[in-house]
């Protein structure tokens, strides 16, 4: 525990109008780790993801990359300092072809020699994309779609990558293969991920480490192992 | 008859080397846009130049008349079809520019025609500055509306400066024509066309490779999915800003090649009708593709010619005369979007597929 973790998050609020989503969430995500927010429909599962990559305006709190503060920089400036955020469903932009969704992803890197070489470092992760290259992502299935929206984010080479329900809608099969793709990348990519899932029990599974949200409050936190294990906290929560 | 064949030559650059063979064209595709696009530009050019050998004064002007509404719909198809911001009010900076080029050429007379067209493309650009700051925060309905109010209100500063400007009857002056050398060879209103011609393509050039490189990709990025294109790093505001003031730049310049053309910039031109036809050709000529912005301005201008001649023809009352060409192009515009949505591109593109499967 001497190492600092990647990212601080202390106090986060945030409001949709009248509506408190986040009421003060604290956490801390171990550097290396990867880790599920959990929670039933409406909990703040995905306000918390939006507001850590500062498409969402923080009310009150404090957000730490690498112990920088990121709380008020601009969505667009979120991949300049490593964070990387797939929105649910992806968030590709149908129209463009494969190989321009990625370019996207690296159009800020500066070198051009940099940029090709890193994707085809990401093609390398994603055979099936490799093939389809120069197709428009319309052409895309659920599953290569989700690919693509993580090969997209790669591209910037994060630290930190915040993924908003990757298996919403995939064949349970397409799920396990991302899950485990998910591995491969931690372990390949010095990448710290922080995953949003419904699915509890599939990334408990996957995960080293858990938070639960109930109406935008922490209300447990713990080792995933020792999530899975507890009863009451699955009943009451996350209803399995 | 004109129009056919006007369409037909500009389409050289691209469309025989398709036709011959595949690969050819394949090869042609290949070719960097740096390369391809002033190439295609200079084909259009010399097939533009060759039209005009044929065709008698009002032919020229007509031509020229494609060639400036072209470059003001290309500029509202950058912002409308690759960065998905409507605007309304294009209109105005047609305006801003014919209205430049007027003073310049009746104040500074000894500039020459180039740095005059450079200095209202700055003044344009500087206009869309403004406007696009002002409005970046608006999208949809609200920008709209915005640009709208400019399209309505700008026209009628002519009337609050009536010295300057020349109030409601405008500036009327005349221009330099084609240069003593070339008396013989070439006429007035030829040399007139292709200086148009000339600037609209050159602007189409820059138009065309902004759009197909990385600029263009932002653009359509956020056009699609803003927060997704947003978390992709690129910087929505500003993009849909740049996006603007390209635009505005080209419709700027658009203006100043019309008061050009005609010798004239009354406010009678820039009226919310022109705004309103930019945009009604811009979706009849086909969103999303440069060629859209061609098709678009021959039916713009040929529509009209038609609907007068046909008028003429049948010996009409003027009330109903009048009125003809704008039916002809409401009626167009619906059947074009109820049969194609892509418009007269897509049209022109679904065609092209029927026939290369057929063979």
């Amino acid at each position: 525990m001497a190492e600092r973790p990647i990212l601080e998050v202390e106090g986060l609020t945030a409001r949709y109008g009248a509506v408190t989503a986040l009421n003060g969430v604290s956490m801390s995500v171990a550097r290396g780790g990867i880790c599920a927010v959990l929670g039933a429909n409406g909990a703040g599962k995905t306000t918390l993801l939006r507001t850590l990559s500062g498409l969402k305006r923080a009310d009150a709190g404090r957000i730490l990359l690498d112990g920088a503060d990121i709380t008020r920089i601009p969505a667009e400036r979120h991949v300049h300092h490593g964070l990387a955020h797939v929105p649910e469903g992806g968030g590709v932009i149908v129209e463009l072809s494969v190989e321009e969704n990625l370019r996207l992803g690296g159009l800020w890197r500066s070198g051009r020699r940099d940029r090709a070489r890193r994707m085809a470092e990401v093609l390398e992760l994603f055979p099936p994309l490799r093939e389809r290259v120069s197709r428009p992502a319309a052409t895309l299935s659920g599953g290569e779609r989700q690919m693509l929206a993580l090969g997209r984010a790669l591209m910037a080479r994060p630290r930190v990558l915040l993924l908003d329900e990757p298996s919403l809608g995939l064949a349970p099969l397409v799920t396990r293969q991302i899950m485990h793709l998910l591995l491969e990348l931690r372990a390949a990519q010095d990448l710290t991920v922080v995953l949003v899932e419904q699915n509890a029990r599939s990334a408990l599974s996957i995960t080293d480490h858990g938070f639960v949200l109930n109406q935008g409050e922490v209300v447990m936190e713990d080792s995933s192992r020792r999530l899975l294990a507890d009863d009451r906290m699955r009943h009451a929560y996350l209803g399995f | 008859m004109v129009s056919l064949r006007n369409h037909e030559s500009t389409g050289q650059g691209e469309q025989p080397r398709r036709a011959s063979a595949p690969s050819a064209a394949d090869r042609w595709r290949a070719l960097p846009a740096l390369v391809r696009f002033p190439l295609a530009a200079a084909a259009a050019f010399a097939a533009v130049l060759a039209l005009t050998f044929v065709t008698g004064p009002t032919g020229d002007l007509r031509i020229g008349s494609v060639g400036y509404y072209m470059l003001a719909i290309a500029g509202l198809q950058l912002l409308i079809g690759y960065s998905g911001q409507i605007s309304l009010g294009h209109g105005a900076f047609m305006f801003l520019g014919a209205y430049t080029m007027a003073l310049l050429v009746l104040h500074q007379p000894a500039l020459p025609l180039w740095l005059n067209m450079l200095i209202t493309v700055v003044l344009s650009c500087a206009a869309g500055v403004l406007v696009g700051a002002a409005t970046a925060r608006l999208h949809g309905p609200y920008l709209a509306g915005a640009t709208l109010a400019l399209a309505v209100g700008l026209p009628s500063v002519t009337v609050r400066f009536p010295e300057l400007l020349g109030g409601s009857n405008g500036l009327a002056f005349s221009t330099r024509g084609a240069p003593p050398a070339l008396a013989g060879v070439i006429t007035n209103t030829q040399w007139q066309a292709a200086a148009v011609w000339l600037t609209t393509l050159i602007g189409l050039v820059v138009l065309a490779t902004i759009s197909a490189g990385r600029l263009g990709r932002r653009m359509r990025a956020l056009r699609d999915d803003e927060s997704a294109a947003g978390l992709a790093g690129v910087p929505v505001g500003r993009t849909k800003v740049i996006a603007f003031v390209i635009s505005a730049g080209a419709g700027g310049l658009a203006g100043a090649c019309q008061a050009y053309l005609l010798g004239t910039a009354t406010p009678s031109s820039f009226t919310v009708t022109l705004s309103l036809s930019l945009l009604a050709a811009l979706v009849l000529g086909g969103l999303g593709s440069m060629w859209g912005a061609f098709f678009g301005a021959v039916a713009l201008v040929y529509v009209e010619v038609w609907g007068e001649d046909l008028a003429h023809a049948l010996s009409l009352d003027s009330n109903v005369a009048n009125n003809l060409p704008i039916v002809f192009f409401g009626v167009l515009l619906i059947l074009v979007i109820l049969v194609w949505p892509q418009g007269l591109h897509g049209m022109l593109r679904s065609l092209a597929g029927l026939v290369r499967r057929g063979r």
